[in-house]
């Protein structure tokens, strides 16, 4: 895994940058759970966009848990749980 | 005399001092107006500037995530097509030509109306899926910017179909958008991807 970016999409701001990390480092690890965690509680889904490797077209990832982030992944997109409208 | 003069003024007075009130806190109204509108400014709480670069922001982050076709299909139409999931037939016994064939239903995602599904083989009009994605947790405005919701329905849509799908309100086609609306859109995007040369669309192939 690479040095990744968590980002957040927040009404007003477009994204925005929540945190970064090496998750190779532990320390830096920790914020990466850490923060996770707390958006995750906060009612956000997360999301990494990915690339399918058989037929190349775009796709995302829904990600429930920090394990499940894909080593590859370069960020992860925080926002908000899909409601009835 | 005197005394009796005292009291008329002092009664004079006391009925004038709401005139009086009145007249200069207008007075200052007129002449404060700029101060006024920056004191105004924070209560009110909209700037059309930061809703501005929020989109833009908003932009750079869907255009980074979807392939070229799709944001240029946004950029140039205003909605992004997104397939439906592929599943094999009774007929079909290899993964790979179920997922190069055509899906057998798709979606046109728009900015803050509800997403649509269709059939791509024949334009007909299945149903319309009314979905939002609150932002609950701040102070001020709930609704994310165009871009980011349309983003969101992507991602929502790419990664796991059922769940979104699942939450929305399902309604027929004309609730919330126009049926004839949404042909022409249908017609748009054909007419748009003949233009690019991508005659292997069912959209293209129909126009």
């Amino acid at each position: 895994m690479i040095e990744i970016k968590f980002l957040r999409m927040k009404p007003g701001h477009g994204e925005v940058l929540l945190t970064e990390g090496d998750p190779r480092v532990r320390e830096e690890e920790e914020r990466l759970v850490e923060e996770f965690r707390s958006q995750l509680d906060q009612g956000m889904w997360a999301a990494v966009p990915t690339e399918n490797a058989r037929s190349g077209r775009r796709e995302a990832q829904m990600v429930r848990e920090y394990a499940e982030i894909p080593p590859e992944a370069e960020r992860v997109i925080f926002f908000p749980r899909a409601a009835g409208g | 005399m005197l005394l009796a003069l005292l009291v008329l003024a002092l009664i004079a007075a006391t009925l004038a001092a709401p005139v009086v009130a009145r007249a200069v806190s207008g007075r200052a109204r007129g002449f404060g107006d700029g101060s006024r509108r920056e004191r105004l400014a924070p209560e009110i709480g909209y700037d059309p500037g930061r809703e501005r670069r929020a989109e833009q922001r908003a932009r750079q982050l869907l255009r980074s995530c979807v392939n070229d076709e799709e944001w240029g299909m946004y950029r140039d139409l205003g909605f992004i097509r997104v397939d439906g999931r592929k599943r094999p037939g009774r007929r079909a016994t290899d993964p790979a030509q179920v997922a190069a064939g055509p899906a057998p239903y798709a979606y046109l995602v728009y900015p803050h109306k509800p997403i649509l599904a269709y059939v791509p083989g024949s334009g007909q009009l299945l149903s319309e899926y009314c979905v939002q994605f609150p932002d609950l947790t701040g102070a001020g405005s709930t609704r994310l910017p165009a871009s980011d919701d349309v983003l969101a329905k992507w991602m929502a849509l790419t990664s796991d179909e059922s769940r979104v799908i699942g939450r929305a309100n399902m309604h027929l086609v004309g609730r919330q958008l126009d049926p004839s609306r949404v042909r022409r859109d249908l017609w748009r995007l054909a007419e748009w991807e003949r233009r690019r040369g991508n005659q292997g669309s069912v959209e293209a192939r129909r126009a």
